[in-house]
């Protein structure tokens, strides 16, 4: 708990460090680069779950996940493309990344309930946090128009995600 | 003879009363960006509703007690409304896209 506190914690730190920054600093390849980045970790998670869960509304959960972000980061690869963009790796990219292997390593040892509340938990704070940072990083940051078109699309994606694990998590208390 | 006729004749006015059938009519709304639109529609009992999912993901249509109609992103899917009420309706999937349709 306390680990998962304190990476959250340092990733939060770091978002809003590169937030204030955020006028002079992150550029639409690397803004590209961590929405990308956000829906493969969402994507890896929702894979775990299909392998170690046996609850159906945890495995519907997973599926919707699985089904939504692959479809959605397939429109951003054709959108980079289009636009000769190419995703480039950043701090924030790497900080994700860092955060998601070390939560999929402590749900690989959880099973049962344990592993359905675990994940679910971490899929609402994982959807808090990257909302947070469409909001106020990396929408405002964005300066291709249909880059942050989908971004925002993105963001409305993020939230709904966000409330349909509030309600798994719900339905499981 | 004149029961006959008499029943023809209240067959003629059922008929006239009954007046001209109402074509059912067709209700698109589009969804796009994860956004019903438009996001409040009415509609009679009998008329279609027709979702039109621009997304490259699956939406539903659902109201509590009402319906749950899956919408297949790019594609179509249809509703034929058969009773009268108010059903607030939203996206299983996303539950932040809502809206409302009213039947007469």
């Amino acid at each position: 708990m306390y680990a998962r506190l304190t990476s959250a914690l340092a990733l939060a730190c770091l978002i809003s460090g590169a937030s204030l920054a955020a006028g002079s600093g992150i550029t639409d390849p690397q803004i590209a680069h961590i929405a990308y980045t956000a829906g493969v970790i969402d994507i890896e998670a929702a894979k775990q779950a299909l392998k170690i869960s046996k609850d159906k509304d945890v495995i519907a959960f997973a599926n919707d996940m699985l089904r939504d972000h692959e479809a959605v980061n397939k429109q951003a690869l054709d959108l980079v493309k289009k636009l000769n963009v190419k995703p480039e790796d950043n701090d924030i990219s790497r900080a994700l990344t860092k955060a998601a292997t070390q939560e999929r390593e402590k749900l690989a040892k959880l099973s049962g309930t344990d592993f359905d509340k675990a994940y679910v938990a971490n899929e609402v704070a994982y959807h808090k946090q990257v909302n947070g940072a469409l909001e106020t990083l990396l929408i405002p940051s964005a300066k291709n128009a249909e880059l942050k078109d989908l971004l925002e699309t993105g963001l409305k994606l993020f939230q709904g995600h966000q409330q349909h694990a509030e309600h798994v998590a719900a339905m499981m208390k | 003879m004149i029961s006959k006729l008499s029943l023809g004749a209240l067959c003629g006015l059922v008929l006239i009363l009954a007046g001209p059938p109402v074509r059912a009519e067709t209700i698109r709304v589009t969804v796009e960006k994860l956004v019903f639109s438009p996001a409040e529609i009415s509609a009679v009992v009998g008329d279609v509703i027709e979702w039109q999912n621009k997304d490259v993901m699956a939406h539903t249509a659902t109201a509590k007690d009402g319906f749950d109609v899956v919408i297949p992103p790019g594609k179509t899917a249809t509703l034929t409304v058969t009773r009268a009420g108010t059903f607030d309706y939203y996206c299983r999937f996303h539950p932040n896209m809502k809206a409302r349709l009213q039947v007469r």
